[in-house]
């Protein structure tokens, strides 16, 4: 019971803190509740179908299916990562602190949530399709421990659950006003983190083997299977072995989402990038 | 008045592209192929490998659920449908072991050694 604890959670950590964070940044929106919900719910259906043709998606690709798959998962979530950035810093400063137009605010508020609820979609799928075909596994096996793993499975969900609910009330005791800030950074090396997993697909599958070697080891300070190294893999992409390209896709994704907050930002006069 | 842009665009590309696909026709013919069965445990369990080439393991999941072959040091995770296949790929490596396992039955352990 206590490996199926351990191996659910496991998976289920990674998009526990991707929704949490996603919950932190829209706290001001309304309706935020039902995109993310649905975010969830369609990442549930989408684990669910993504394990039952875990087999055929294999195959795609001589064999690369699955890691082109979760590259071009990611790649989507990068682009929707970096379009939230660049959006709230067109708008954000409206948003949080006019508030003009209810009916305006509620409109652009969706179309800002609407990129991260599908971000938090893509996590679900990524991480629960590996729920999915461990539970069902468990539970085509017979046998009485088939119910104490099954427990154990559920245990591990409500501890991701748990992750979720801390990494929100952690970001809400941030002061509203250095919220702001914090979220952009947050967002923006999510996004690069999640690139440079990209590429770590990409590499295995070996479609982009440019640049493969690795930059360094610091798998004796952190280890990347360590507690602290899962979050700061999930949160920041830390890796224990980043190859030079993923340093250079990582530093990119940086540069270029507050190159693309600076030029696309500020609509009217420069004080309006300024963090509310 | 346009002609000059096109060609340029196109010779541009056209580096990138030959600049990536030497490497990876590179990699696919010097790899190092390994097979290992899984039914429960991972048949053999020990596998052996040539430093400084990529090696190519390919899995055959023998048991009636799904597994994920996985391996922290050489960085591979990849899971099998039940009595499925796949290719798992391994960049070159320095001589070492590297601990793999199912990442569903964490008793179920093997070791790949480069040598």
């Amino acid at each position: 019971m206590l490996a199926a604890l351990i191996i659910v959670f496991r998976e289920v950590f990674e998009a526990g803190l991707i929704i949490g964070i996603v919950l932190a940044v829209t706290r001001t929106v309304p309706n935020r509740s039902r995109w993310i919900a649905g975010g969830v719910l369609a990442g549930v259906v989408g684990a669910c179908l993504v394990a039952a043709f875990a087999g055929v998606l294999s195959q795609l690709f001589e064999g690369m299916g699955q890691e082109l798959f979760n590259a071009a998962i990611l790649g989507v979530a990068v682009v929707m990562l970096t379009w939230h950035n660049v959006w709230m810093a067109r708008h954000g400063k409206e948003m949080a602190v006019e508030l003009r137009a209810v009916g305006e605010a509620v409109a652009s508020g969706s179309k800002s949530l609407f990129a991260l609820a599908v971000v938090v979609g893509l996590a679900v799928l990524r991480e629960g399709s590996e729920v999915v075909l461990f539970l069902y596994g468990v539970a085509a096996s017979d046998g009485g421990s088939a119910i104490g793993l099954l427990l154990g499975g559920l245990a591990g969900l409500a501890l991701g659950g748990a992750v979720c609910l801390l990494t929100y009330f952690g970001l809400l005791r941030i002061p509203p006003r250095a919220l702001f800030a914090t979220t952009t950074v947050l967002i923006t090396l999510l996004a690069a983190g999640m690139a440079a997993q990209a590429v770590a697909f990409l590499a295995r599958a070996n479609w982009f083997t440019s640049l493969d070697t690795v930059a360094w080891d610091t798998g004796w300070l952190l280890s990347e299977d360590s507690i602290l190294g899962r979050a700061l893999h999930t949160l920041i992409g830390y890796t224990d072995q980043p190859t030079e390209m993923q340093l250079v896709i990582y530093a990119a994704v940086v540069v270029i989402t507050f190159a693309l907050m600076r030029l696309i930002g500020p609509r009217r006069s420069r004080h309006a990038v300024v963090a509310p | 008045m346009f002609a000059p842009i096109i060609p340029r665009k196109v010779t541009l590309a056209a580096l990138c592209v030959s600049a990536m696909l030497p490497l990876s026709a590179v990699q696919a013919q010097e790899a190092t192929e390994l097979q290992v069965t899984y039914d429960g445990q991972f048949q053999p369990g020990e596998l052996r490998a040539p430093a400084g080439k990529p090696i190519v393991i390919r899995v055959k999941n023998n048991s009636g659920k799904a597994m994920e072959f996985e391996s922290h040091s050489l960085k591979v995770e990849k899971v099998v449908s039940a009595k499925g296949e796949a290719v798992v790929n391994v960049r070159a490596q320095k001589p070492g072991r590297h601990e793999f396992f199912d990442d569903f039955n964490d008793k179920a352990r093997g070791t790949l050694v480069v040598e």
